[in-house]
């Protein structure tokens, strides 16, 4: 399949909704434990079974972005959403069948692992489009996308809830709140296939594409660079900072103020959990878009050394006032948003468009690692503080310091960051701006 | 560091066609997020009111 290239005057802000459409719909995957309870009790299922299928989709997800990065900048962005399409409406659609004939390994099968393909493949999808389309505004386009990851949850899980309500929680309700979740998806998503497009190569005065220009490294050669492993480092620090305090967020608050005047009700818990996922939605837009104005070094000098700061203040006064916990949480949310968003435009900063999505998607199993290493340090330590006698906020104490530590280390790995040397940069002769395919308009040189 | 003049981006001289395409989009995509912006707000304001 050939890139779709945008007709003669096309408008670029197409693009961003056509991002969204795919962003907004496997960030359904965030919302799995909606359906964890009705699975448990439908099919005899343990809590650590029910978990499986988001499990293994995370993994399908670090894996299918980090390997299929290169076929989504070999076959183009449509493509790429086809197959995140039939992926993820299909593992919904397979764990509808499981479901009625309680066959619960075809569940795992279905959403885990093929509905997980299509987590990674349209994570990255529109990545190098839209850097593309906007190379004035690469942090703001890119944060529009990757905020919708963060939005798919927001919609899914009352939406989910309440097909669940309707349908019933037994296996046939759960096997047609499944149906409609993949047949809605599916459509809601070809939008994107449908309208999502490159933009047109520049014509050389012999009539043919004009190859990129600047600094363009191919996925391979940005393996061998310091600089994509020193930002791998920042982006597993960063992460692990913030999905520590995500994880754990209603414990932990309940916990903080258990010995206070004024605790925390399971309620007002849940409302801090939300409030998190706000701030985590509108880092992603807002830190990412700043990025564009200040660089991205700045900004990620902002999320790693303030975010040390911020956990610095939870953890010496954070027990003393609520605000002021609520605060520095809420921040450190919009830092870990932040993050994710911003890292595709410093991948491009560094090593140009040419496969910046393929480098995006190995990059990503930096976010697989900050997965299971945030949660596992905040867990384990509290259950062996809890263990030894301790209480309240002292649960917590040894896990912000080595939060802490790790985002010092962030910030060391981003200020070693320097531009790429010479000898990965890809000869111009092999950087081909994409070819235009045969479904689009001819493009006419003077137009749009 | 990079830049990518190679392709035609910044803002193509958008025929007034195009604008109602625009909006429908959007529209299609922020409906569904509006409800959940909306339903997170709801969840939010227990934490002061719960």
């Amino acid at each position: 399949m050939s890139p779709p290239v945008a007709p003669p005057g096309w408008s670029r802000w197409l693009v961003p909704p056509a991002a969204l459409s795919v962003h907004l719909s496997i960030g359904q995957a965030y919302a799995w434990s909606v359906f964890k309870p009705p699975l448990e009790s439908a099919l005899g299922l343990s809590g650590t079974q029910s978990a499986l299928p988001f499990q293994l989709g995370i993994v399908m997800l670090g894996l299918s972005a980090a390997f299929g990065g290169t076929l989504v900048e070999r076959h183009g962005p449509r493509w790429a959403m086809t197959v995140a399409l039939v992926c993820f409406s299909s593992g919904f659609l397979l764990s509808a069948l499981g479901a009625a004939v309680e066959q619960y390994w075809l569940i795992v099968l279905g959403y885990g692992f093929v509905g997980g393909i299509g987590l990674g493949i349209g994570y990255i999808s529109p990545v190098s489009t839209l850097i593309k389309w906007f190379p004035d505004r690469p942090g703001m386009a890119t944060g529009i996308a990757i905020m919708g990851f963060g939005g798919g949850a927001l919609i899914a899980s009352p939406w989910s809830a309440q097909m669940l309500k309707s349908f019933g929680s037994d296996n046939s309700g759960i096997a047609l709140a499944f149906l409609v979740h993949g047949l809605t998806y599916a459509v809601f998503m070809l939008l994107g296939v449908l309208l999502v497009r490159v933009p047109r190569p520049r014509q050389r005065a012999d009539g043919r594409s004009a190859p990129l220009e600047g600094v363009q490294v191919s996925a391979r050669s940005a393996l061998r660079t310091p600089q994509f492993w020193l930002l791998w480092i920042v982006l597993c620090m960063n992460v692990t900072a913030g999905i520590g305090i995500l994880e754990k967020a209603a414990p932990m608050i309940t916990d903080f103020f258990a010995d206070t005047s004024t605790p925390v009700s399971a309620t007002a818990a849940a409302g801090f959990v939300a409030l998190l996922s706000a701030a985590n939605m509108a880092g992603r837009i807002g830190w990412s878009s700043t990025s564009d104005l200040i660089g991205r070094k700045n900004i990620y000098r902002v999320y790693l050394g303030v975010g040390a700061l911020m956990y610095t203040l939870i953890a010496l006064f954070g027990d003393s006032s609520k605000p002021l916990f609520v605060l520095c949480a809420l921040v450190v949310l919009s830092f870990y948003g932040g993050g994710f968003a911003t890292a595709p435009a410093y991948l491009k900063d560094l090593f140009g468009t040419y496969q910046v999505g393929a480098i995006h998607g190995r990059l990503l199993t930096a976010w697989s690692l900050a997965g299971v290493l945030g949660p596992l340090i905040v867990n384990w330590i509290a259950d062996h503080q809890e263990e030894a006698g301790r209480h309240g906020s002292a649960l917590y104490d040894t896990s912000f310091h080595i939060m802490i530590g790790l985002l010092v280390v962030g910030f060391a790995a981003n200020e070693l960051v320097r531009p790429v040397h010479a000898r990965h940069h890809e000869p111009a002769t092999t950087v081909p701006a994409p070819k235009e395919g045969n479904d689009v308009i001819r493009q006419q040189p003077e137009s749009a | 560091m990079s830049s990518d003049s190679s392709q035609s981006p910044p803002e193509p001289a958008q025929g007034p066609g195009r604008r109602p395409l625009v909006a429908f989009t959007w529209l299609w995509v922020g409906a569904p997020l509006a409800y959940g912006l909306y339903e997170l707000v709801r969840k939010a304001t227990q934490l002061f009111t719960g």
